[in-house]
């Protein structure tokens, strides 16, 4: 199975078929939404206001939001560290991702993980763990629940090009070639894992691997989110149409350090020089002017957002210390839920 | 209408079967409920649970994987997140150990982070006696006893070895299950047929008011064999069934009843479930004794493969009746 590089059918200037007007803009405004979140986090960070760590995914903001917005509500994500557009696809509010960042009773975990170490399970996504990869496994499981149960539903989960060293990418990757099924893995390779390069990480690339395992693993541009949202749109009409999974490779830059303490001193600055004129909201953007739509005015309407949400998670108080060991067991069982997924209209 | 007397049929079985049967009911009852593992489909497993159940479920639930315990406990796990309940069999209970960062990691702490609960079962062949040697021996419950989350429960009978897995499948958290290999075929008892759930919580094995030996699994027939004839002494077997949720009550009210204490582990001795309970009398028990709470375990040495060694190390009938012998005299 020839690995194969995907090229967005929009490549000379046509519109994709399968994004309207209004969604082209939403897909920038989920990419400008992150980017300013972020950017009002680091800022929280550095005024002392984020305890623990900060990370971020700055430049690669199309790899999460075009992927995510390729899914239907009642497909299930597992989404990593660089991918916080993918929770604002979902319908995560930008107060309650401050509020996680700072650890107060109103972020996703209420004080529970840090970072963006979270899921809103209402709206069907699973936060990560730390250990890389394990969310592609829970992902594998998702989608043989949906095979298991004959439902036209799929698993999306993203990792890091680095992560594809362990032995849980292997399982994983296996275990769905194996009993074929819907299950799309986004590897986003920003060219670093830490302070590792890739040529230190892997003799081949992860998107050459999938083919070992019986099913298609394409490349795409990770900084253009109408490309990766194709890429997954065809993913995913594989997936639930039962014809397996697909592993598609996201080449992109981390533009930043590894988290908030990383001067990144090891990276090139030729290279960022490069990524950096490919930067995809500026790309996004330069598509939309030509639809006429008023960027000021996206741009003012984001901020505003973010502003409001960070007033309102700097108002939310620190978690009670005396709930610090409850809820260590389930009661009862709490399953994923679709929450509200408006964007997702096209894929019903 | 009065309501009718319900009269419990009850029949006689292995442990092994009781595994089976707990399996089979709630396969039978509940669509969510499936197994997964290596060589549980056509071959019925390793030691044969599911002899049997592909005929009658079919390949979906009776499912065959890779050789990947990471594999089985990671999917197990999103499969639970979208509303089924796996049972996971390892083949041998130390390949959990190549399955532990997903049952620890991810299935334990999600609770606790994101308010999502991992119905999973994970069902551990364990224990040793047989010359497994150390791959094939371990009685790993202390490294999900000490991973919060996670239940553990360790059946010694054949009741409860269908009850605590009809428990532990129902139950909306992860729960180890350490199935005794070396009561698979050894131990037989009337076990209730159909519905029957066995509670997270200790068992009076046999009442007595001397001594007391708490312990788990396999080592209860031990206690209760060291024990039977010992001096006129009247002592007690305190079979715990569950090691978290750990039945504190019980073990206390045993204590204040006997004042002497044996506590018995098949498992390595450092941080074993009786290190636990030794602490919990140590530290709420303390004016209760009549003397000090004692343990036998087995040494933190590998479960060596030779009989001879391996009768060295591990806990037995001899060993247990000396320790009760001394503590009585003392
Ligand atoms: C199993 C594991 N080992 C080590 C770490 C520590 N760690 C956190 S992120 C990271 C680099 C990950 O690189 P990559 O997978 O490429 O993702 P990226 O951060 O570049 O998006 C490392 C080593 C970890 N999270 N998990
Ligand atoms: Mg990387």
């Amino acid at each position: 199975m020839a690995t194969t590089t995907f090229a967005p059918p929009d490549h000379d200037g046509a519109a994709p078929a399968h994004l309207t007007p209004t969604d082209r803009v939403a897909l920038l405004r989920h990419m400008l939404l992150m980017r300013t979140i972020e950017e009002r986090a680091m800022t929280l960070y550095r005024q002392g206001r984020v305890p623990g760590s900060f990370y971020d995914g700055f430049g690669q903001e199309a790899v999460s939001v075009g992927a995510a917005f390729a899914m239907a509500a009642q497909d299930r994500l597992c989404i990593l560290h660089r991918d916080l557009g993918a929770h604002l696809v979902r319908g995560v509010q930008p107060a309650r991702i401050l509020a996680q960042y700072m650890g107060r009773a109103g972020g996703v975990t209420g004080g529970r993980d840090g970072n963006v170490h979270f899921g809103d399970h209402r709206l069907g996504c699973v936060g990560m763990v730390s250990m890389l990869p394990d969310m592609m496994l829970v992902a594998t499981g998702m989608a043989m629940a949906f095979r298991l149960r004959r439902e036209a539903r799929c698993a999306i989960t993203w990792l890091g090009e680095g992560s594809t060293s362990r032995g849980d990418f292997h399982e994983a990757l296996n275990w769905a070639g194996v009993q074929r099924l819907p299950v799309i893995f986004v590897v986003e390779n920003n060219q670093y894992a830490y302070s590792t390069p890739t040529a230190a990480q892997y003799a081949v690339a992860p998107a050459q691997r999938a083919a070992a395992y019986g099913f298609p693993g394409v490349t795409v541009d990770g900084n253009d989110v109408e490309a990766v949202f194709e890429a997954t749109r065809v993913a995913r009409e594989r997936a639930v149409a039962g014809e397996g999974p697909t592993l598609i490779e996201a080449m992109t830059m981390r533009m930043h350090g590894h988290a908030a303490h990383d001067d990144m001193s090891y990276v090139p600055p030729e290279l960022l020089e490069h990524w950096r004129a490919r930067d995809p909201i500026d790309r996004q953007e330069a598509r939309l002017r030509t639809l006429e739509v008023d960027l000021d005015a996206l741009r003012d309407e984001v901020a505003a957002t973010v502003r409001a949400g960070a007033e309102e998670a700097l108002r939310s108080p620190e978690p009670d210390p005396a709930t610090a060991t409850d809820r260590v067991f389930a009661d009862e069982e709490v399953h994923l839920g679709d929450g509200c997924a408006p964007w997702s209209g096209w894929s019903r | 209408m009065r309501p009718l007397e319900r009269v419990v049929a009850m029949s006689t079985m292995t442990y092994l079967q009781a595994v089976s049967d707990a399996l089979r009911t709630e396969m039978r009852a509940d669509d969510r409920v499936f197994v997964m593992g290596e060589d549980v489909g056509a071959f019925g497993g390793a030691f044969k649970v599911t002899d049997g159940f592909l005929d009658e479920f079919g390949a979906d639930r009776v499912m065959d994987t890779p050789l990947a315990e990471a594999g089985i406990i990671g999917t197990a796990v999103g499969a639970a997140t979208v509303g089924m309940r796996p049972v996971c069999e390892m083949q041998f209970a130390d390949f959990v150990a190549c399955g532990f960062d997903q049952l620890v990691n991810v299935a334990g702490k999600m609770m606790y982070r994101q308010g999502l609960s991992v119905n999973v079962t994970v069902r551990l062949p364990s224990g040793g006696g047989f010359s497994g040697g150390p791959f094939h021996s371990q009685n790993p419950e202390a490294w999900f006893m000490h991973a919060p989350g996670i239940k553990v429960v360790a059946p010694s009978t054949p009741e409860d070895a269908k009850g605590l897995l009809v428990g532990a499948i129902r139950d909306p958290n992860p729960v180890v299950y350490l199935e005794h290999k070396n009561l698979y075929r050894r131990m037989k008892g009337e076990v209730p047929e159909g519905e029957h759930v066995a509670p997270f919580c200790a068992r009076v094995a046999r009442e007595g008011e001397d001594l007391v030996v708490i312990a788990y699994g396999a080592m209860v027939h031990t206690a209760l064999e060291a024990t039977e004839d010992l001096e006129d002494a009247s002592v007690m077997v305190l079979d715990l069934r569950s090691l978290v949720p750990m039945d504190e009550e019980a073990i206390l009210a045993a204590v204040r009843r006997c004042s002497k204490v044996v506590v018995l582990d098949e498992a390595n001795a450092t941080c074993a479930a009786g290190a636990q309970v030794a602490a919990l009398i140590a530290e709420r028990a303390f004016e209760d004794l009549d003397g000090p709470v004692v343990r036998v375990a087995t040494p933190d040495v590998p479960i060596p493969f030779a009989p001879a060694l391996e009768g060295a190390v591990l806990p037995d009938v001899k060993r247990v009746r000396e320790a009760c012998r001394d503590l009585l005299a003392y």
